[in-house]
């Protein structure tokens, strides 16, 4: 199916839940076109030449940080990282006058990492004249995450519609789980999330997903696993006992995935904690893991998200 | 000190009075209610208006001292007379906090030297809120507190909560409970429910309040003390008072008119100005809160006004403090979500907002009987308002900027003195 619209309606992408499904099929349908420039030998387009970008990074990333970098850098924008050690952040400046100043020196996107949910949303509803991109706010959303494992599905599987997803981790604290779920559900996928009940938020089942607390009920008849990471400051306290009794109960193995679809395939959004979420056969499954293929794809989703927001900008 | 006021609807709960009359002050003191007074003393045509006993606040932040740059004693007393309040209780959490009779009696004086209507202080539980050992409770009653509270945070020693209220027996003043398990609360900025899971916020659960309000009950039932829970959201905590109330035990509880006319889906918006403690709840829990109002379960409406600085508000949720102003939006806003949407009676909102407060702390006023308090408001019930900054308040955190209402005060008369008049008010801000 080919998106039946060309541009996105807003200036931002602060979120999957406010995109229509139109827009999805348009991101993911550009980011196809994208994925071919970094497989050429000059790995360039000049579509953002001239723009500037600003990599707002109010908390630590690695993987986001450098994928939109480098997708930054393939369509030409120029770009500068900005991270709050070492920044006036640290000097108690709030996030709403750091993102004045560097407006001042008129960026055309920023694309902001906060640790607080809702904080790109507070920059767009102030800067009417630069788009804003989240790269993650708190346990909010990660739409751009959501896109690029969307695009791997797609890519895998051929279709998003009627495929079994299970989610299975640390989903209370999750942007990824609640972006991907607003996609997936908007694209008619089947969305399961398993965890133990002290890791399941209130009421997530009016998200339009099934909850189940036993990892093997959430393998079953699944078309994609996608594990989270368990953050490993959470063990011991109040949210599991161990990361031993974690991994006996809901850790992946390839015993335990012996229930999926034969051609079930395993996705995680990294950073990967091996033999706590995952057993390290299923996360290096040549057959099956496509972890390394959505840090690929990541890239080509982030230039389209770029690509249409940027070009959005120009026409004004 | 002297005034007419003629051809006013008297709305008078205390009296189960309903008429048209008018009313004289003298020296401060109603004096005479009847059908046509003459009297060659300040008079004030009512006509179209309705009198009734000037509404009273028992939970206001008024913030001085220390933290002026929010409020003061005298802004934010002027803010309660443009909401038609002519007392407020000024909540214990100041800085210093109102532990020791000299606050106290900072407090009084400055109310007196620049306060428009009048200030009843609350004192704290707990020497410097710590919730440690009992502050001097019978010495900050002799200066004037008219209750006890660690208002901000609950009591969490269940026993500091339970010599509380013994000793409170002597001094014949509630306990003010702010109830809430911090570990249940761990971190949370609005209720726990859907939407925090849609937000990805730190919820706050309704059990966090109720397993407070279920201990507090209980100590007061042992104890034949008076307990006040404050500003009840979750519809457990009604339930428990309900039950309590019905078994004997002296227990009375406000609600705050946010969380009547609010509910946790307009967190969406992540407007700092929708963060308050308790947050704002899920629509089982405010059904809950307006069957108790409806039932009498709930004593007092009571803004819990809490002002900050724009700047402490400008940042993201996560990071502002909890908190907003009500003074000047009670009425209007408890007049829609209450008496136009059918809840109640405009005699039984007068008696949630005057009456009640003055029959549970004990407070002159609440009423329009001879020989009180000259402490009238007159309100409008068809005069629009519109809630924007600036306020009255020094603050302008308000959980209801932008929208328009119909109903408001419009004289409010502080010991037969009138301490705001919107006809004067609006020809100071067309000068």
């Amino acid at each position: 199916m080919r998106a039946s619209t060309s541009s996105l309606k807003s200036k931002d992408l602060l979120g999957i839940e406010a995109l229509l499904p139109d827009e999805i099929e348009l991101i993911l349908d550009t980011a196809e076109g994208f994925k071919e420039v970094s497989e050429r030998p000059v790995k360039k387009v000049p579509a953002l030449r001239g723009q500037l970008v600003i990599n707002l990074f109010m908390e630590a990333s690695t993987r986001t940080r450098v994928s939109f970098e480098i997708a930054e850098k393939r369509l030409s924008a120029d770009t500068l990282n900005f991270t709050a050690s070492g920044s006036s952040v640290e000097k108690g400046e709030t996030l709403i006058d750091t993102a004045e100043n560097l407006v001042a020196m008129h960026p055309d996107m920023i694309v902001i990492r906060a640790k607080h949910p809702g904080a790109p949303k507070m920059l767009a509803d102030r800067l009417p004249n630069v788009s804003i991109i989240n790269a993650g706010d708190g346990s909010h959303e990660h739409p751009t995450q959501a896109l690029l494992d969307a695009f791997t599905i797609r890519e895998r599987l051929g279709r998003l519609a009627g495929v079994n997803v299970s989610i299975i981790g640390d989903i209370a604290h999750s942007r990824v789980v609640r972006s991907n779920i607003h996609l997936l559900t908007k694209m008619k996928a089947n969305v399961t999330v398993a965890a133990p009940p002290t890791l399941i938020p209130a009421e997530i089942e009016k998200m339009g997903v099934r909850v189940v607390n036993r990892l093997d009920e959430a393998v079953e008849g699944a078309d994609v696993i996608m594990m989270l990471r368990i953050q490993l400051e959470r063990q011991g306290k109040l949210s599991f006992p161990s990361l031993r009794e974690y991994y006996n109960t809901f850790g992946l193995t390839p015993e335990r995935l012996a229930r999926a679809n034969s051609n079930a395939i395993i996705m995680h959004p990294g950073p990967m904690n091996r033999g706590v979420e995952i057993a390290s056969d299923v996360a290096d499954d040549p057959k099956r893991s496509v972890i390394l293929e959505q840090v690929t794809n990541g890239v080509a989703v982030r230039m389209a998200v770029l690509y249409l927001l940027g070009g959005a900008h120009n026409v004004e | 000190m002297n005034l007419l006021i003629t051809n006013a609807r008297v709305v008078d709960p205390s009296q189960e009075l309903d008429a048209k009359l008018d009313l004289l002050i003298e020296d401060g003191v109603i004096v005479k209610t009847d059908k046509r007074i003459k009297a060659n003393v300040e008079t004030i045509d009512a006509k179209g208006l309705i009198a009734v006993p000037g509404l009273i606040d028992l939970h206001t932040h008024l913030r001085e001292p220390g933290q002026e740059h929010k409020e003061t004693i005298a802004t934010g007393t002027r803010a309660a007379v443009a909401g038609g309040y002519t007392a407020v209780c000024a909540m214990a959490n100041t800085l210093p906090p109102n532990d020791e009779r000299a606050v106290t009696e900072m407090i009084i004086a400055e109310s007196r030297r620049n306060g428009a209507c009048r200030v009843y202080p609350i004192g704290a539980v707990s020497k410097g809120l710590k919730g440690e050992a009992l502050a001097e409770l019978a010495d900050l009653r002799t200066a004037g507190c008219v209750g006890v509270s660690d208002d901000g945070k609950p009591v969490w020693n269940a026993q500091l909560m339970r010599r509380a209220l013994e000793y409170c027996t002597m001094l014949g003043i509630p306990v003010i409970a702010h109830e809430e398990d911090a570990n249940l609360t761990d971190g949370g900025v609005m209720h726990e429910g859907y939407f925090s899971t849609l937000l990805g916020m730190g919820g706050i659960p309704a059990a966090s309040e109720e397993t407070l309000v279920a201990r507090d009950v209980i100590l007061a039932r042992v104890t034949g003390a008076h307990v006040h829970i404050a500003h009840v959201s979750t519809a457990g905590a009604v339930d428990s008072v309900r039950s309590a109330r019905a078994a004997g035990v002296h227990v009375t509880c406000e609600v705050t008119p946010h969380h009547i006319a609010l509910g946790d889906e307009s967190v969406q918006s992540f407007s700092t100005n929708l963060k308050m403690n308790p947050p704002l709840r899920s629509k089982e829990h405010r059904e809950a809160l307006l069957a108790g109002i409806a039932d009498g379960t709930i004593d007092a409406i009571a803004t819990d006004h809490a002002p900050h600085h724009f700047d402490e508000k400008n940042v993201e949720f996560d990071l502002a403090p909890f908190g907003v102003i009500g003074l000047e939006s009670a009425f209007p806003i408890c007049y829609e979500h209450l008496v136009r949407a059918k809840v109640i009676e405009i005699d039984r909102l007068i008696d949630l907002m005057s009456c009640g407060p003055a029959r549970i702390f004990n407070l002159p006023g609440g009423t329009l009987r001879n020989g009180t308090p000259g402490d009238v408001t007159l309100l409008d019930l068809d005069a629009e308002v519109t809630f924007k900054a600036p306020f009255q308040s020094k603050a302008s955190n308000s959980a209801f900027i932008g929208q328009t209402l119909r109903g408001r005060a419009v004289t409010t008369i502080v010991g037969g003195v009138i301490r705001y008049d919107i006809r004067r008010a609006k020809r100071k801000t067309n000068r």
